[in-house]
């Protein structure tokens, strides 16, 4: 379990790291927490020729305020959002998938941006985003997009990042009025990645209904899926336990997961819509009580 | 956790020294904290050679194969290779590594240390490379191209039985590697005519070690003494020893195996012996250099022994009251590629009865090849599975019946009478299975009445009423332990006045250091202060076996204990010449003997090593000192001592996932006599967590083709702090009448009746849906299926 030979860059600024990038583009791989890449490379699963260590780079390490929302640059670590008093009132979203990502030990190192480049489908981070809208600013030497979760995770451990370009920070906007979140995970072991999460954001009308509303599964595809059968059973009705059923029944009838040495895909199908049903139960429960 | 005697307290096995508190039997801390909790533990990795080459293997990808051709060219330019070997190289080492137990029906193959021709699981090592360090080691593996045309695998006793099997071994003609059955009573005729009958069949994996220090090994050879070196880590180092000198052709004295002081675990596969462990040093004395080998986890998940899967078929027949008349059980146990020992599958064989009494027996082992890693003891050895298979049909007959399963279990137990009870089934040694002692009645009452059994059982019927599912479940198990054939200690009197105590079983965090000292401070009446305790290195004792079976406190403690009665009288001896006192008047005060508890008329120990061990030279000594304060004993217990204990436990089931959450658990452990109870809780508390392992968590998965499909933590489930719940304790203390301490081992059962326990609990929560649970670990997917299939029906 040693890593195969590569060169180690460690650049200091964000032009310095994109220019890195560029010049060895897909011979090199962008380290930030480590808590993904560094079993990679140990396993010799990644090989990189280049290792750009971003962990010098400045101005990238704090969470900061931006019009309308909050941007969480490359090198802010999990630990952080989590413990966030801003980011814990404005997303509590956040924190509810954060305690269920590894452990704390990892969270300290491991960088909210590191989840989302890496991609992995079960994972939290990833599929929370997708839920909130969020958009991944990214950047190059040719220069900065702006890309929404959606479009960003394409398949497993892929996204839309091309080799030279650099995930510089991911801005999530505020919460309208009347929004509230749940997040909803089974694992066999806390810690552990899970068999299927799902992610919720309501936003309800001035009469109670659902006006809007994103629904997001994770460890069911190959990348994090929106529910859209049950968005659709929701739209426009107030959630009622019967309501919640029949968004239950359709989010285990719209993904089609695969089964694997530790769950069936009919197991992981029915806990979709366990998990659906429970984070959609709360979100009605606080929603009522507003 | 809380723990609680039921009995006054263990009989005291030593007669205390007038005025001198006695270590045995007390709470006392580990001389070994301080220094792995400060991080000041010395591992084998920690071991400095200096320009010690590294090395790394290459192993087969393919489950089954024969090698056609290996070409280490590419990698032998490599910068920093020191040399690259494969089996073919080197033909001294083509010797088949012999089964640590056996038995005359085995059909026994050949396991070679580096197989020159023919692999049988994936991650058997066919060459290895050394080289200046892991790295370049590792990138040199890489660099080696072997031709392998692959066969067909196995990887299951079902696939290995089935007609039309694959072979294994290609000079088999079957994958059957040994067919055992014992027999007591007319168990054919009691099923026949048994008023109720029940079977099951219950398919029960079990992990692997998974000791947080992986294996390794680390040999030197000084060219100009001959004497080969050689550090392993392993629970075994006399075994060690003896393989090599073995293999090598060489003297036994001329093989110095030295265990490092601290080790990350064992828990059985470190008993083995692995193939590596015959490489490395080899290709060390060839370098004539140091050569390291620390086993990483990649390679410890494909290539350390581990236990994995046996399938029970088990039936049992009864009377209208519960009452055994009847038992049948035919296991099949998956010995993988070879057979490292036969000791799990025959610790099955024997393990069925329990705790109960049952005139008619049949229990019968077909042992299996498979293309998969050979299996070893794990914590529990074999025993686990046998509860599973007995507890559970005790479970099922009082469902029958509609009996409390606990009033079943009192019914059918043996009673404190009985003992020595013979069983009527021969033990692994030949010997009648013959349990020595124990109280089964008595420490279950206890703890039902600590499980407040029938509250419980009330809450469960008011939670069930409410539409949770909660289950309650028992276990009870006996482990035969303090194993023969035999284990010694050597005490001496060294030059600085200190008693010196060295073992030949070596610690995997038992703590040695402090129970040898308990025990020698009250054999000899001297304060532990003054006596020390040095394990794992063949030479400072010639012979020894090892750490396993929860056997050295039995036997290592009765040495001990025999060596320092002796011991002190040789002390006494001098004392009385140089003070010219009868032995009998003296006493130990401090480090100084005393006559007549006159501290004016007292040597030291000082004073006496003076004398006795070093002596003036040329000069005779005093008439009546004996010379070199020294006295080796062995301990061989007639046969082995029987621990016991019950598991109770209270489980609520998530209609909705299948999570299984453990609400209360309590455990029943009778290991006799106590050394120091603040270990034994140490040791039943780590045993249980390697029991909710193998109740909930942890699976060797491997597909048809015998590929390892859990090969890291990301697919093997270990249970963490967080998975292992509360347990409260209940102590009995029935001592063992095979050993003058009469202890009996504590290692293993924490682990033994978990899976059995946490088994029918889950069932018993199921009981409204009718769902089975007949396959371990019982994972949430397991449970949904399990109430999916009995909704369907």
């Amino acid at each position: 379990m040693k890593p195969r030979p590569f060169t180690y860059l460690a650049p200091t600024s964000v032009d310095e790291a994109l220019a890195a990038l560029a010049e060895h583009s897909f011979d090199a791989k962008v380290l930030a927490g480590g808590q993904s890449l560094a079993p990679l490379l140990n396993f010799r699963m990644a090989s990189p020729e280049y290792l750009i260590d971003i962990n010098d780079v400045a101005g990238l390490d704090r969470v900061r305020r931006v019009d309308g929302g909050w941007h969480i640059p490359a090198l802010v670590r999990q630990r952080t959002v989590e413990r966030s008093p801003e980011l814990r009132a404005a997303f509590p979203l956040l924190p509810a998938a954060l305690e269920q990502v590894a452990h704390p030990q990892i969270r300290n190192r491991g960088t909210v941006c590191g989840s989302l480049a890496h991609a992995d489908p079960a994972a939290e981070l990833p599929t929370v985003m997708t839920a909130l809208d969020a958009t991944m600013r990214v950047a190059s030497v040719r220069g900065e997009r702006e890309v929404p979760a959606e479009e960003f995770f394409q398949f497993h451990f892929t996204t839309s990042l091309e080799d030279d370009e650099l995930l510089v920070g991911v801005t999530v906007d505020d919460l309208p009025p009347a929004t509230s979140t749940g997040f909803a995970e089974f694992a066999p072991r806390h810690g552990d990645f899970a068999l299927a999460a799902v992610a919720g954001v309501v936003t309800r009308a001035s009469d109670g209904a659902v006006g809007a509303v994103r629904l997001v599964a994770s460890g069911v595809a190959a990348r994090p899926q929106r529910l859209t059968a049950a968005e659709k059973v929701l739209l426009g009705q107030r959630p009622t336990p019967d309501v919640v059923g029949a968004a239950e029944r359709a989010a285990r009838g719209e993904v089609d997961p695969t089964g694997d040495i530790h769950a069936s895909a009919d197991y992981r199908r029915h806990l979709v819509g366990v998990l659906a049903r429970r984070v959609l139960t709360t979100i009605a429960e606080e929603g009522d009580h507003a | 956790m809380t723990a609680e005697a039921i009995a006054e307290a263990p009989v005291r096995p030593v007669e205390a020294t007038p005025g001198k508190q006695p270590m045995i039997g007390a709470p006392v801390r580990r001389r070994e904290d301080r220094r792995l909790i400060t991080g000041q533990g010395r591992y084998l990795d920690d071991l400095e050679l200096p320009g010690a080459y590294e090395a790394a293997f290459v192993r087969t990808p393919h489950a089954s194969a024969r090698i056609r051709s290996i070409d280490t060219t590419a990698a032998a330019r490599l910068p920093g290779v020191i040399g690259i070997w494969t089996g073919a190289d080197l033909p001294e080492l083509v010797k088949p590594i012999p089964p640590k137990v056996s038995n005359p029906l085995l059909r026994d193959m050949p396991r070679y240390p580096l197989p020159p021709e023919r692999v049988h699981f994936v991650g058997e090592p066919v060459a290895v490379v050394v080289a200046e360090s892991r790295y370049v080691a590792e990138d040199a593996v890489e660099l080696i191209e072997v031709d392998y045309e692959v066969l067909p695998a196995v990887s299951s006793t079902t696939a290995a039985l089935a007609p039309d099997a694959p072979r294994v071994h290609d000079e088999l003609d079957d994958n059957v590697a040994i067919h055992v059955t014992q027999v007591a009573g007319e168990p054919e005729e009691a099923l026949r005519t048994a008023p109720h009958r029940l079977s099951e069949r219950f398919v029960i994996a079990r992990g692997g070690g998974h000791s947080m220090e992986c294996r390794g090994v680390a040999a030197r050879y000084d060219v100009g003494t001959g004497q080969l070196t050689v550090w392993p880590s392993t629970q075994s180092p006399h075994y060690t020893r003896n393989m090599l000198a073995y293999f090598y052709g060489m003297d036994e004295d001329d093989v110095r195996v030295v265990v490092p002081r601290d080790s990350g675990g064992g828990f059985g596969p470190k008993a083995q012996f692995h193939g590596e462990d015959a490489v490395i040093p080899y290709v060390a004395m060839l370098l004539r250099h140091p050569v390291k080998w620390i086993e990483d986890r990649s390679e410890n998940f494909v290539a350390t022994m581990m236990e994995r899967n046996q399938v029970h078929h088990v039936e049992v027949g009864f009377d209208d009251d519960g009452k055994l008349i009847v038992v049948k059980n035919v296991f099949e146990h998956d010995q993988g590629a070879y057979c490292a020992g036969l000791q799990v599958p025959m610790i099955t064989l024997s393990t069925l009865p329990g705790q109960y009494r049952i005139p008619n027996i049949h229990t019968e082992l077909i042992g299996c090849y498979t293309n998969m890693v050979p299996t070893s003891s794990v914590r529990g050895a074999g025993r686990p599975q046998a509860v599973v298979a007995m507890e559970r049909m005790m479970d099922r007959i009082a469902e029958h019946l509609g009996l409390d399963p606990a009033e079943v279990r009192l019914r059918n137990m043996i009673r404190a009478d009985e003992f020595p009870y013979k069983v009527g089934l021969t033990f692994r040694d030949g010997s009648p299975l013959t349990y020595d002692s124990g109280d089964f009645p008595s420490l279950t009452k206890a703890v039902l009445a600590r499980f407040d059994y029938d509250g419980e059982r009330e809450r469960q019927a008011l939670a069930r009423s409410a539409g949770r599912l909660v289950g309650i479940g028992l276990g009870a198990y006996v482990e035969g332990c303090g194993l023969g054939p035999y284990e010694g200690a050597r005490l001496r009197l060294t030059n600085d006045g200190t008693v010196l105590v060295t073992l030949a079983a070596t610690p995997l965090g038992q703590g040695y250091e402090t129970i040898y000292a308990q025990i020698a401070s009250d054999a000899m009446g001297l304060d532990m202060e003054h006596i020390a305790v040095a394990t794992g290195d063949t030479s400072r004792i010639p012979f020894g076996q090892g750490s396993f079976a929860s056997r050295t406190t039995v036997t290592a403690g009765s040495a001990t204990l025999q060596a320092g009665r002796e011991l002190r009288e040789k002390i006494f001896e001098v004392a009385a010449v140089l003070l010219g006192a009868p032995a009998e008047e003296l006493c130990f005060q401090g480090d100084r003997v005393c006559a007549g508890g006159d501290p004016g008329r007292s040597v030291s120990l000082r004073d006496i090593v003076q004398v006795s061990n070093i002596g003036k030279h040329g000069i005779t000594m005093p008439r009546g000192v004996p010379a070199g304060i020294e006295v080796t004993s062995y301990f061989s217990p007639e046969r082995a001592s029987y621990a016991s204990g019950i598991h109770a436990a209270t489980v609520e089931v998530d209609p909705d996932t299948g999570q299984i959450k453990i609400l209360r658990y309590v455990i029943g452990h009778d290991c006799g006599n106590v050394i120091n109870p603040l270990l034994v809780d140490g040791q039943v508390l780590g045993g249980f967590a390697h029991g909710i392992g193998n109740a909930l968590y942890e699976e060797s998965f491997y597909d048809d083709a015998g590929q390892p499909q859990s090969a890291s933590y990301l697919d093997y489930s270990l249970p963490s702090a967080i998975e292992v719940p509360k347990v409260e304790l209940v102590h009995q203390f029935t001592p063992s009448p095979l050993n003058p301490l009469g202890v009996k081992g504590a290692g293993e059962g924490g682990t033994i009746p978990v899976p059995a326990t946490i088994a029918n609990a889950v069932e018993d929560a199921l009981r409204p849906f009718g769902a089975r649970i007949t396959s371990l670990p019982i994972t949430p997917a397991k449970v949904f299926a399990a109430m999916t299939a009995t909704n369907h029906r």
